[in-house]
């Protein structure tokens, strides 16, 4: 390893200040839990007496079970056909590289800066309409359709850039679209999908704006909606709020440790691309 | 899901043989590339395009949810456009973008400028998951778990007090004059890992022959810092404000959790505001203008964005 620089040293100082203001909230909270419940705790100190019962105490409370299902069949209710609605969109729209049909991928493009505050009112009347109010797919239907700018407009940029020659390759050779793009393009492009597929896994746990207007129920929630429950019910007891949340963030501090990796590499491509 | 894959799987193979063989090639090609975009795009339609025309239709009515509907012309809109609370709010969603995005932008740059080099090994490891951690976590939970370092008794008050300032200690976002950059340091807080990591990466990509030339060239610090490595990041930069100003002008979950748009209207943002309008106000026509007015805003702030910093090969 080089030696380190008197700037690079600075950096890594730097750095080091960035964790420790990036950790500090958390550590934060963990000492509020870990105080007696309905106390009012230092804003970080280990208590004298730690009281672990919170954390068992919020488990029970915030039905951490129910609301794992809960967010994990929206995951998979949401993610897996949205992720394959807009392989096939990205495939399909690759084709029109120039010329008309790209009006049409214009508008999937048109929809990547769109707010989802911008449509949520009539959103809550059509799923209204369509007596979903309060279930799972108020949440899933829609988070399909908003991701699909994204999607299509990532998909695309994968499938542009792969070498013709391949499904020309596949043509001579008798297979049709279907198999050409399920046989020979979908394999090549996993690392894109898998991409994909961890950022709209992400965005659906972490979905607020539409558990919050759709559905009543924080058992039918994601898990960040049924946080926002959880404040809401519990917002007074700093130590038990502090438990909670925690509780409801481990599921997905765990995945994102041990997916680190494809993590960092998906959120860092998704914003370049985004 | 299975059945429905089949289906398609089917519409797309058949469609190409059914067409004429004269129809030739590129017709051929043109309907499958529309099949396989259907699914896509019936459900961006339903759950996209129609509510926004909704919401374009909404807008030009007088509406409480639930009684008749009467138009009004461009009235709403220019409710917002006039309205000294609406405008307040919209103000509100450009103070919190120069919080979001000169703190992680600044910051990451003084990182990136003096670190120059890829982040290996196992402090890069650790760096890139620490920092991180605020863009996988829900911003609810940014939202309490900052809310708890700002109450009166939390984290900030008690390093303050600690260091003699007492005197500043108070509930920051209860107070008028601090609560409104106390969002805003959430949300940096939120936008500073990404931002840090996507122009620590950037760095890498510039051709250290350069930083070369300029030191032989007699270039301090400074001029390697505005003639190379601005310039260099221009994309990332784009990248960093893009991504910050969009999470402001559309913020909704951690004022909704913070401080709920209070006190007063300090800290209200047209998301909330949105929401507030339309289902506790029961004032559907204005929200939906300040909805439609809202996408328009972030295209009108972004699309610059994307145009300056675009990289010309």
């Amino acid at each position: 390893m080089k030696g380190l620089t008197l700037d690079a040293a600075l950096a890594r100082l730097l750095i080091i200040v960035l964790m420790l203001l990036t950790l500090l909230p958390f550590l934060s909270m963990f000492s509020a839990a870990l105080a007696p419940s309905g106390s009012y705790p230092p804003g970080l100190a280990w208590p004298e007496n730690p009281q672990w019962v919170n954390f068992a105490k919020a488990f029970e409370v915030a039905k951490m079970d129910q609301l794992l299902l809960s967010s994990l069949l929206i995951v998979i209710g949401t993610v897996p056909l949205s992720v394959l609605f807009a392989t096939m969109a990205g495939y399909g729209l690759a084709k029109f590289d120039k010329g008309r049909g790209r009006w049409f991928y214009l508008v999937f493009v048109l929809g990547l800066t769109l707010p989802f505050e911008a449509v949520i009112t009539p959103l809550y009347y059509e799923i209204k309409a369509l007596g979903l109010l309060n279930t799972r797919f108020a949440i899933i239907l829609p988070l399909i359709g908003l991701y699909m700018p994204f999607g299509v407009y990532w998909m695309r940029t994968h499938f542009v850039n792969t070498p013709k020659e391949l499904s020309e390759a596949a043509e001579i050779d008798g297979a049709s679209e279907w198999k050409q793009f399920w046989l020979v393009h979908v394999p090549l492009a996993r690392p894109a999908i898998m991409s994909l597929a961890i950022l709209q896994f992400l965005w659906t746990w972490n979905q607020f704006l539409l558990p919050v207007v759709l559905v009543q129920d924080p058992l039918q929630r994601t898990m960040a909606g049924a946080l926002g429950a959880f404040q809401g019910q519990w917002g007074t007891d700093v130590p038990l709020l502090c438990a909670g949340a925690l509780l409801i963030l481990a599921p997905t501090i765990a995945i994102f440790l041990i997916f680190q990796r494809q993590f960092v590499a998906a959120l860092l491509q998704g914003a370049v691309k985004g | 899901m299975i059945d429905r894959t089949n289906q398609i799987a089917g519409a797309a193979a058949a469609a190409p043989a059914k067409s004429r063989r004269r129809a030739g090639i590129g017709r051929r090609t043109a309907i499958a590339a529309l099949l396989f975009a259907a699914p896509a795009f019936i459900m961006y339609a339903a759950f996209v395009l129609v509510p926004l025309a909704m919401s374009v239709f909404y807008s030009l009515q007088r509406w409480d949810g639930i009684g008749k509907m009467r138009f009004v012309g461009l009235n709403n809109y220019l409710i917002v456009l006039t309205d000294a609370d609406l405008l307040q709010v919209i103000g509100n969603a450009f103070l919190l973008a120069a919080w979001f995005t000169l703190i992680p932008v600044v910051l990451g740059l003084a990182v990136a400028a003096a670190i120059r080099e890829h982040l290996g090994g196992p402090f890069g490891t650790a760096t890139r998951t620490i920092l991180f951690l605020p863009q996988v976590i829900p911003l609810v939970a940014a939202g309490i778990a900052w809310s708890w370092m700002f109450a009166n008794t939390g984290l900030v008050n008690q390093a303050l007090r600690g260091i003699g300032l007492e005197a500043l200690a108070r509930g920051w976002l209860g107070d008028f004059t601090f609560a409104l950059p106390a969002v805003g340091i959430i949300g940096a807080w939120v936008l500073l890992g990404l931002c840090t990591m996507l122009l620590v990466t950037g760095i890498t990509k510039i051709d250290p022959s350069l930083y070369e030339a300029a030191r032989l060239d007699g270039a301090g610090p400074w001029d390697e810092f505005i003639y190379i490595t601005l310039p260099g990041l221009r994309q990332e930069l784009g990248v960093c404000v893009t991504v910050t100003v969009i999470a402001a002008l559309a913020s909704f979950d951690i004022v909704y959790i913070a401080t709920g748009g209070g006190p007063g209207i300090q800290t209200t943002v047209p998301g909330l505001e949105i929401y507030r309008l339309a289902f506790a106000h029961r004032q559907v026509g204005l929200a939906s203008a300040l909805a439609i007015f809202l996408m328009v805003l972030v295209l009108v702030c972004v699309l610059p964005i994307q145009w300056l910093t675009r990289v010309r090969r």
